[in-house]
């Protein structure tokens, strides 16, 4: 079973638990449905970052968070990330959503698994040049993640002009729309400190449905 | 300038936000600004640009509407005045106050998403940008030049705005992927087909690509447009250099490859972002002179949707025509009970059943049909992208839903008679659309066929008077019931002929009316399809779902070389086997009696349990023939939810399982349904709920979950959807005495409309509970925000709903 198949199942929260065939048939036919009637984009810059204490500065964008600049500790460049799965992947959702729920359901976990992975395939694109010139990737960290306030993805996708290079745009809540779409933060550093594909580890609730299990 | 458009090449200017990140402009500072803040420089660029040889200079207003342009300092309109005002200024200083050199007001994308996709409403991005219109035209911009649009719906809004609010020409172009697509998925034939319904007077390609890939969409956009073509690419692909965005094409490359462009067939040429006024003055120098390749009128009937385009004439089209309320009781009780779910699944499975356009109507004599329509049209475009036939003879329902309709429609329809054409052809002329027009006038429908070719010419006619072309107009010949008029059918298809022949024009027929009170009607119905198809029918409205039609459909298609290699043919039927012995699939009450072993009482639950959709249909229907339906219910499909809800609860089931279960229970109950409306068994109802997606939020996939489980256990859904206002959750629970809500949320920053709405709830509604789930809640912040009861998982609201309701039901 490939890792993405393996994260749409824990998404459906089945832990621990093994899946049932007729399950895992839904969940493979719905992941290569996706795979096949989705367009993924992305587009990043590279913006130089300053630091003062819990206030992290990318050009005149000003960012108070504790986490953030934890995450970012250190970091002299920044990455302005953004990745969709574009309108089709939220069409295929809805339609199934009238007709069949579980498949809406399935697809859902499936788009999140497939965003994930494109996102880290594109980071690691993004790290694979950066290494080359001594620069180092943090793990992205998104608006919304611990106290890095929501409110700033306004700016971080006019920062990427999201919405004419990708076909991203938000609602006025703040919801990133098409709702399959990542926007993140990647601190750079001249230091390479070993860290492992951060996310669902690294988070404080360990008592979740869908967390994923340390290997 | 309007004269010149099809006569000269005119030069637009290059790129804007490059040239100020260059003057000092910061990364998300917004750019409009300068118009006032740094106004010198502003004029300066659009001086260098008319010297450079610019013809029309854009305004530097690409962000300037109400939902993007914020900023305390600068007012919209004085930034938009101003705007203007610096263009004209620059042509003043370059010496070009000569007539010959425009100014055009730039209008740019919102930045938002419309709906469905989005939480923008389609009269909202209007309105943004029917503002920025009028400051512009007041200000005295020479046209209005829309750009930069990914999405079809929202350069819709822009067009008919610039087009509602001034007389100035209209430019529209939009970015096409590397595919030929746009990032919402639609294709250069049906945009081109849409904005030139809509009556924009040259339209185009701009930004995201370099010219040497917009070469080969320039090239299809000229296969379909009669309108001037308009190319604007960018000095090439945007790549990163030392964190900057940097454009590779020099000016004398760019000026090379815009040669080839114009010979290609663009007539209004220039650039986008990285090209300088170097690249402008490279590209009028070497394009001065150069003839251009004058537009022709191009004779193809498109219909499109945001995502597709389909051509009529080039092989037969089929027209689902199962939306509607004529001749059947449920589709008419789902359009009294408000029942979108039924009317998209119509939808959806006609899709499926091979339609290539779906007819809608929704006209009953006790509904506001405008709004029922435009609420239809938009749902189905969120859940299909097959284009839509507006069906109505409501005038007030046909131009909403052409306004609002996304792409351009197929509309059903205008008659010979005066008042029929003078209503329809001014919403054609405005909205765009392709009309079928009907063969009858003042005098009904005319006896023989030379008459109705006589009609189908008076209606070409008088849509020529209003600028509409013969491609735009589908005739209707009409199809009357042999078993009254005996030669309904040799009329019909002489007229077809006919018409085909003398005008040259697409042909449609409601084929089905031929076997109209004649017994086995596919029969009848299938053969004559067949018959209209070889004398040059377009265009069938048909049951897609019958098999006997598609059957005739499938095979003349292969019959007459319009399906290579049989493909499809073959897709379709590789696996046929004749059904022995068996007459129809409908004889299912018939065989469950020949096979009673196999409709045992465990059969229909373990269908449920394990979630097998088709069995639990058919054994429901078996059973049905011989149990009431209400015991069935009890027996069969409460016992077997019940017992996937229990195991879902201990852990050993999860949600796509309990989910596959109610997808099954849910076929079930409709063929119960079913049964029990024939037996005029009234459906117990265990009470009423409203569930909503609190306003702000757009995730509604929970919501639709917790729906799917109480639609199972008996309770009556309303359903207010995603983005809900809580005035509208409280308006409809007073409206309907409703005693439990069910709110959902995704995120923190939507949580606090739930608090609103069960503030106002508590107020307005005191004796209504609320239950609440979605991501971002637990116990603490449900308690928090006052809410009844904080529903962990979707049984769990189940649970609840039955308290809340079933003592309430004991108690009365």
């Amino acid at each position: 079973m490939n890792r993405k198949i393996r994260e749409a199942i824990r998404y459906l929260g089945y832990g621990t638990h093994a899946i049932d065939e007729q399950t895992l048939a839904l969940v493979e036919r719905s992941m290569e449905e996706l795979s096949a009637g989705v367009r993924e984009r992305f587009i990043y810059r590279i913006f130089e970052l300053s630091q003062d204490g819990e206030t992290l500065q990318i050009g005149d964008w000003k960012i108070r968070s504790r986490s953030l600049s934890k995450n970012m500790k250190g970091c002299g460049q920044v990455i302005v990330f953004a990745a969709t799965l574009g309108t089709a992947a939220d069409q295929m959702i809805r339609r199934a959503s009238v007709t069949e729920m579980a498949r809406a359901v399935v697809l859902q976990a499936c788009a999140a698994a497939l965003l994930e992975e494109y996102c880290d395939s594109c980071q690691e694109k993004i790290a694979g040049e950066l290494a080359e010139k001594g620069w180092y990737l943090r793990p992205r960290f998104s608006p919304g993640y611990g106290d890095f306030d929501i409110h700033h993805q306004e700016r971080l996708l006019k920062v990427l002009q999201a919405d004419k290079t990708i076909g991203l745009t938000m609602t006025k809540s703040c919801m990133l729309t098409p709702t399959k779409s990542v926007t993140a933060l990647i601190g750079a550093s001249r230091e390479q400190i070993p860290c492992h594909r951060q996310g669902c580890e690294a988070c404080g609730k360990t008592d979740c449905a869908y967390r994923r299990d340390s290997e | 300038m309007r004269e010149r458009l099809f006569k000269d090449l005119l030069f637009l200017d290059g790129g804007m936000g490059t040239l100020l990140q260059e003057r000092g402009l910061k990364p998300g500072e917004l750019p409009e600004t300068w118009n006032l803040k740094r106004k010198d420089e502003i004029i300066d660029i659009h001086r260098q640009y008319y010297e450079a040889g610019s013809d029309i200079v854009l305004s530097n207003t690409f962000g300037a509407n109400a939902l993007k342009f914020h900023d305390e300092d600068c007012p919209l309109r004085d930034v938009i005045f101003a705007a203007v005002e610096n263009v004209r200024t620059a042509r003043a200083l370059a010496g070009k106050d000569d007539g010959q050199h425009y100014v055009a007001l730039d209008i740019g994308p919102t930045g938002k998403l419309l709906e469905p996709m989005g939480d923008l409403t389609f009269d909202e991005a209007y309105e943004a940008f029917a503002q920025a219109a009028r400051y512009g035209a007041e200000a005295g911009a020479d046209l209005i030049h829309i750009e930069t649009m990914s999405d079809t719906y929202e350069v819709k809004a822009a067009v008919l705005a610039a087009r509602e609010q001034t007389d100035l020409p209209v430019f529209a172009t939009l970015i096409f992927d590397e595919r030929g697509k746009l990032l919402t998925g639609g294709d250069p034939a049906g945009t081109v087909a849409m904005l030139e319904g809509l009556g924009v007077d040259a339209l185009g390609i701009n930004c995201g690509l370099g010219p040497e890939q917009m070469l080969p969409i320039l090239e299809e956009i000229c296969r379909h447009a009669s309108v001037p073509v308009i190319v604007k690419p960018n000095a090439g692909l945007p790549k990163q250099r030392d964190g900057k965005t940097c454009y590779d094409v020099t000016p004398d490359m760019f000026a090379g490859w815009m040669k080839k462009i114009v010979e290609a067939g663009a007539c209004i040429i220039g650039g986008c972002c990285g090209t300088t006024p170097a690249h402008i003055r490279a590209m009028t120098q070497a394009c001065r002179g150069m003839e251009i390749r004058v537009p022709q009128e191009k004779n193809e009937t498109i219909v499109s949707s945001y995502g597709q385009s389909v051509v009529l004439g080039e092989k037969p089209v089929i027209i689902g025509e199962r939306i509607n309320p004529t001749g059947k009781k449920r589709f008419k009780q789902a359009l009294k009970e408000h029942d979108m779910d039924y009317i998209l699944k119509e939808g959806i499975r006609q899709q499926e059943q091979g339609a290539h356009i779906l007819d809608v109507n929704v006209g009953l004599p006790d509904i506001d049909e405008a709004a029922m329509m435009e609420e239809v049209i938009k749902e189905l475009q969120g859940v299909t992208s097959l284009p839509l036939q507006i069906d109505t003879v409501d005038q007030k329902a046909m131009e909403r839903a052409m306004r609002i309709y996304n792409g351009k429609p197929m509309v059903n329809s205008v008659s010979g008679k005066q008042e029929s054409m003078d209503m329809v052809f001014p919403l054609v002329k405005k909205y765009g659309g392709v009309v079928i027009g009907l063969a009858l006038d003042e005098r009904g429908i005319p006896k023989t066929a030379e008459e109705r070719v006589e009609v189908a010419g008076k209606i070409i006619r008088e849509a020529a008077k209003y600028g509409i072309k013969p491609k735009d107009i589908v005739i209707d010949v009409l199809t009357m019931t042999i078993s009254s008029e005996p030669e309904g059918a040799i009329t019909a298809l002489e007229a077809l002929e006919m018409v085909r022949k003398q005008y040259h024009v697409q042909t449609v027929l409601g084929v089905s009316n031929i076997s109209f009170g004649l017994p086995y009607r596919p029969a009848v119905n299938s053969i004559f399809y067949a018959m209209a198809m070889q004398k040059g029918l377009s265009a069938g409205i048909i049951n897609p779902g019958s098999e006997e039609m598609m059957k005739a459909y499938r095979s003349y298609l292969a019959l007459m070389n319009l399906d290579k290699n049989c493909e499809s043919y073959i897709a379709a039927y590789a696996d046929y086997k004749p059904a022995a012995g068996v007459q129809s699939q409908e004889g299912g009450a018939a065989s469950a009696s020949k096979n009673p072993v196999k409709s045992g009482e465990i059969d229909l639950r373990y269908a449920i349990e394990r979630g097998l959709k088709e069995e639990a249909s058919r054994l429901a229907k078996e059973r049905s023939g011989m149990e009431e339906p209400l015991d069935i219910i009890n027996q069969y499909l409460i016992p077997a939810l019940d017992t996937v809800g229990r195991q879902f609860e201990q852990g050993t089931l999860f949600l796509p399982q309990l989910l596959m279960s109610a997808d099954a229970a849910k076929e079930a109950f409709a063929v119960l349904k079913n049964a029990m409306d024939q037996k005029g068994i009234a459906q117990e109802k265990h009470g009423k709920v409203i569930l909503a997606t609190v306003k702000g939020d757009i995730h509604d996939i929970g919501k639709n979950i917790v729906k799917v489980l109480l639609e199972n256990y008996g309770f009556d859904v309303i359903d207010l959807g995603k983005d809900v206002a809580p005035e509208r959750i409280v308006e409809t629970a007073v409206k309907e005495d409703i005693h439990l809500v069910g709110l959902s949320a995704l995120m923190t920053t939507t949580v606090v409309s739930m608090e609103e709405t069960i503030r106002m709830l508590r107020k307005e509604k005191p004796d209504c509970q609320v239950m609440v789930g979605g991501a971002v809640l637990n116990q603490e912040y449900a308690d928090m925000i006052g809410a009844d009861f904080y529903g962990k998982d979707a049984m769990q609201s189940v649970h609840f709903a039955q308290k809340v309701l079933h003592s309430e039901k004991m108690e009365s």
